[in-house]
């Protein structure tokens, strides 16, 4: 493969990188109200990775730059989401942050960053690019994280964020030596025809198995990894937290994907089982935490877990149908927390959080419309039909039961009936309280027709969901026979 | 046991003496000196597997810059490390007990079966050159994740930017560019004075 092969297939990457640089420096020299400057070329950024993603895309599955970066459908339909929520974070979060004195150039670059290290790592096919793009996402993380340096809470989350990142770090890097010294490569699809060919040290690859599966598991913030969860998504700003908790989980989808599936499918009645009692922790604890939670950041934390629960639930099923569902549900579950953190920003104002439950109190009365979104995105965190909440989570259920784990079924069903209290609860307070204020609440044009779309895109998704589903079938499925 | 493998078991155990010394030794400046130690034996053992650009660069890296940047930052910052170990011993048992555990399993695990003898390395030609090697894959075969690398670098240096520039509002400063630019016209008035009538008029 030549250089330009190379570079067609990561055209996107090497344009975002390129735009990057460009922002850095042209932000310089635009002061003060120019910041709008710099936020439009952004978002021209984005629209034209996503013209690139879909001009440079091949049939079929291309493995380039001597086999670290794989180019297939998968990764194609993952990036397209990935700067569709970078992109809508950006237009929820600028009032928020304009208010605030934190809409820097330096916020939109690192944020970019973060976008390009959940490209590599969606599109890598070695561990050694994995481990790049991660590192790439989480030091983009930690330093967002950290912009509000004034805030006491947001500094010690970033610190929190960062130890614990780092130890997680550890743990995956540990694992990845143990796998490369058990097979011999780093390269995804050596290591999985070595194993194929019976050409392994098997203690030492489930012994590395370990490792990466508590490693990725810190990463995706399933019990019992997940402590850190909560404290960072209360304490980091609105933005940072929605940004933390939207495009990453794709990353991280695609990146169990290429680990266990691509890698170490072998080994899966080994990583199924640890992936099971993971996943029935985190659909557990995080719905039963939830409940006693007052600060809404918190409860979607610990909500965020439990729907890592269901997201795993998908994947330790190990078919095709269960890794579609899994990657359906990291899609809808961007979604609808792009939505939920996004209302979040929008009820907040100059000086005022609207971070507590009780800021929700007769939210009908103050804002019907907004009211009727945020009862749409509550029913689909909860999973009541017609909304896409449900689809999900049933596609995810069925491809359990399918593999006859009926036990794991019935415990993910009750405890998402635990969790649909805390979720409906949000909704008795919009409908049935009294306001505490009156005071109307702003908005920009953009960010309401924003989540009027995002609303409103939760239930049509719910109505029709053949199309999203087939895309991800398709593409789980190129990505898993074709290399 | 030959020479070659003794050596090893010297560095290997200096090494773990010296990691061990970093996280027990009271005094901060003590803990960077081992972890110089730590690095100068991992430098000898890289050395003993030829990859003798690796351990020049550590030493010189790591040993030379990062680490005497490092003793710099611990002497000035004023660092009361009781305070740092404050409930460290009440923690201590539980911590204890979690690693004996996490050892026994992995002692259990890789521990009661031999694994099979690993084949010696292969000596290179003695004309072998280690730079011109790893300069030829990190612009061929790892060019991506070199550029990545280099990526990951510029993020941490706009990360460290925008975490320590503070403007701040109201500080005296000269600015010498534009005290060079200063014209006569902008600093010097001339007064029309009139002359002074006589000495009489003052006295009044």
């Amino acid at each position: 493969m030549n250089l330009a092969t190379n570079l067609y297939h990561a055209g996107a990457e090497v344009f975002l990188l390129t735009m990057v640089c460009v922002i850095l420096i042209a932000d310089l020299f635009v002061a003060g109200r120019g910041k709008m400057f710099t936020y439009m070329m952004v978002q021209l950024t984005l629209l034209g990775c996503s013209f690139i993603t879909v001009a440079t895309h091949t049939d079929g599955v291309a493995i380039v730059f001597s086999n670290m970066y794989v180019d297939d459908l998968m990764s194609d339909v993952l990036k397209l989401l990935a700067y569709l929520a970078v992109s809508m974070m950006l237009v929820y979060s600028r009032t928020y942050l304009l208010t605030r004195g934190l809409f820097s150039g330096e916020f939109m670059s690192l944020a970019l960053f973060a976008l390009l290290g959940m490209m590599v790592m969606i599109s890598a096919s070695h561990f050694l690019t994995l481990y790049l793009g991660l590192e790439l996402l989480s030091l983009s993380l930690y330093a967002m994280v950290a912009l509000q340096r004034d805030s006491a809470v947001a500094t010690e989350a970033a610190m929190k964020y960062f130890i614990l990142g780092a130890l997680a770090s550890g743990l995956l890097l540990y694992g990845m030596s143990m796998i490369y010294g058990a097979t011999g490569s780093l390269e995804i699809y050596k290591i999985s025809d070595a194993i194929e060919q019976g050409v392994y040290n098997k203690q030492l690859l489930v012994f590395g198995l370990v490792f990466v599966v508590s490693g990725l598991a810190f990463k995706l913030g399933a019990v019992p990894f997940h402590m850190w969860v909560p404290d960072v998504y209360h304490g980091a700003p609105t933005p940072m937290t929605l940004l933390i908790g939207s495009a990453p989980k794709l990353a991280a989808f695609a990146f169990v994907m290429r680990i266990l599936v691509e890698a170490l499918q072998p080994l899966a009645i080994q990583w199924s089982s640890m992936l099971a009692i993971m996943a029935i922790l985190s659909i557990a604890i995080g719905n039963l935490s939830a409940i006693a939670q007052t600060n809404i950041k918190r409860m979607f934390a610990y909500s965020t877990i439990a729907h890592m629960g269901y997201l795993l639930l998908g994947v330790l099923s190990g078919t095709i149908e269960g890794y579609s569902s899994a990657m359906f549900y990291a899609v809808t579950y961007v979604l609808m927390t792009l939505g939920g953190f996004g209302m979040i920003m929008l009820m907040s104002r100059e000086g005022f959080e609207a971070d507590n439950l009780s800021d929700y109190k007769g939210l009908n009365q103050r804002s019907p419309w907004l009211a009727f979104m945020m009862l749409l995105l509550m029913f689909s965190m909860a999973g009541v039909p017609p909304t896409v909440g449900f689809y999900a989570k049933f596609s995810v259920l069925q491809a359990v039961v399918q593999t006859g784990h009926f036990a794991l079924a019935i415990i993910a069903v009750l405890f998402s009936l635990v969790g649909a209290f805390f979720y409906l609860r949000v909704v008795k307070l919009m409908y049935f309280d009294t306001p505490e204020s009156h005071e109307p609440i702003q908005y920009q044009a953009d960010t309401s027709l924003l989540i009027t779309f995002n609303g409103l895109g939760v239930l049509f998704l719910g109505i029709l969901p053949g199309t999203l589903m087939s895309i991800c079938a398709v593409s789980v499925q190129q990505s898993l026979l074709l290399h | 046991m030959n020479v070659e493998s003794l050596v090893f078991y010297v560095f290997a155990a200096l090494m773990i003496f010296a990691g061990l010394r970093v996280i027990t030794a009271r005094n901060p400046v003590h803990s960077a000196m081992f972890l110089v130690l730590a690095f100068c034996s991992a430098s000898g053992i890289w050395m003993l597997l030829e990859a003798e650009f690796l351990s020049i660069t550590l030493v010189l890296v790591y040993v030379g810059a990062v680490m005497v940047l490092f003793l710099f930052v611990v002497m000035m910052l004023d660092i009361n490390l009781d305070q740092l170990r404050e409930g460290f011993w009440r923690w201590f048992p539980f911590g204890a007990a979690l690693a004996l555990v996490m050892v026994g399993e992995m002692v259990y695990v890789l521990g009661n079966r031999k694994t099979a003898a690993t084949e010696g390395l292969v000596r290179h030609a003695a004309d072998y050159s280690n730079i011109k090697e790893l300069g030829r894959l990190i612009y061929t075969d790892y060019v991506y994740p070199f550029e990545i690398a280099a990526v990951v670098l510029l993020v941490a240096m706009v990360a460290a930017i925008a975490l320590t520039l503070r403007r701040r509002i109201g500080v005296k400063s000269q600015n010498p560019g534009k005290q060079v630019l200063v014209k006569k016209a902008d600093r010097l008035r001339i007064v029309p004075v009139a002359a002074e009538k006589s000495g009489s008029d003052r006295a009044a």
